[in-house]
């Protein structure tokens, strides 16, 4: 994955300005340290899971790995885009993903670093709703369809 | 239930993984084995088998002999008889190397993408048996939409 500075920026600029409150970031191969927030590179899947599971709010890029993280987990969500423009990802379409999955209930989105700090700050006063549980799988309708497709002579 | 099959589920890390797990009822009885980038995921699959396979995107295509190996190595082992993957670009490499050899493939596109098909997603018709969108507007000719992950 490519590097996301700007989020990783923006909570670290968040943990200064709220010492009490413990922020963790994974910031894979991104030049920016943290200096304010702990930080790791990155954590075994079974660890992310778990960490999402127990935090009061995730913060993350609008991945799909995790959205479904929060989503699966029940957990209020607050997501920046990676922008193409800023050498965040290959293409804008987490833009798009933003837009469309974004509206669910208990994800939120955030337009810039300073929206994302401003959001930070009132999601942990009032997450809101939390996302609505859902099952670990795919709709039977589709997971069907491919078991047809699998199972075709 | 027909003859149990030998199947490889593959795709990349992140979000591509995470898909291709929400699929899993679509292979439950058949003979699977994972392939991804990150052998930690083993803990979401076990007992099937997981391999690992380094990654390749257009962002660090110089990679691609590294990926090329990796994915011979993998079809070699499993032989599959069907290939199912929810992207990124290593997958469409390994569908691209058993494209003479009469093994069923499906592309699935990841959610992500709601407004193109991905990028891989634009050449695996070429190289996939079946392609697949998760989005209905995306749907074309030769691009069925079945249903979403979520």
């Amino acid at each position: 994955m490519m590097p996301f500075d700007r989020l990783v920026r923006a909570m670290d600029e968040w943990a200064a300005a709220n010492p009490r409150v413990p922020v963790e970031i994974q910031i894979g191969r991104g030049k920016y340290e943290p200096r304010h927030a702990k930080f790791v590179r990155l954590m075994p899947v079974g660890e992310y899971r778990q960490r999402v599971a127990e935090a009061r709010l995730f913060v993350a890029h609008a991945g799909m790995g995790s959205i479904i993280a929060a989503i699966e987990a029940g957990k209020p969500m607050l997501m920046l885009p990676r922008l193409q423009a800023q050498g965040e990802h290959n293409t804008d379409h987490q833009l798009a993903t933003a837009a469309t999955i974004g509206a669910r209930p208990g994800l939120h989105v955030a337009g810039d670093a300073e929206d994302l700090k401003r959001r930070a700050t009132v999601l942990l006063g009032d997450s809101g709703a939390a996302p609505a549980p859902i099952s670990r799988y795919a709709e039977s309708e589709f997971t069907d369809r491919i078991r047809a497709f699998i199972e075709a002579p | 239930m027909t003859k149990p099959k030998r199947i490889l589920a593959i795709a990349s890390g992140g979000g591509h993984f995470v898909q291709l797990l929400r699929l899993r009822p679509a292979w439950e009885g058949h003979s699977v084995t994972y392939a991804t980038v990150h052998a930690a995921s083993a803990v979401d699959v076990a007992p099937a088998p997981l391999l690992t396979f380094r990654d390749v995107s257009r962002a660090d295509w110089w990679r691609l002999p590294l990926t090329l190996w990796d994915m011979a190595a993998i079809l070699l082992k499993v032989r599959p008889q069907v290939i199912v993957t929810t992207g990124a670009l290593p997958p469409l490499v390994a569908m691209a190397l058993v494209k003479p050899f009469g093994v069923r493939t499906l592309w699935v596109d990841s959610i992500a993408n709601s407004e193109v098909l991905s990028g891989s997603g634009r050449h695996a018709g070429k190289v996939a048996g079946q392609v697949v969108t998760q989005w209905p507007q995306l749907a074309e000719p030769g691009v069925d939409h079945w249903g979403s992950v979520l």
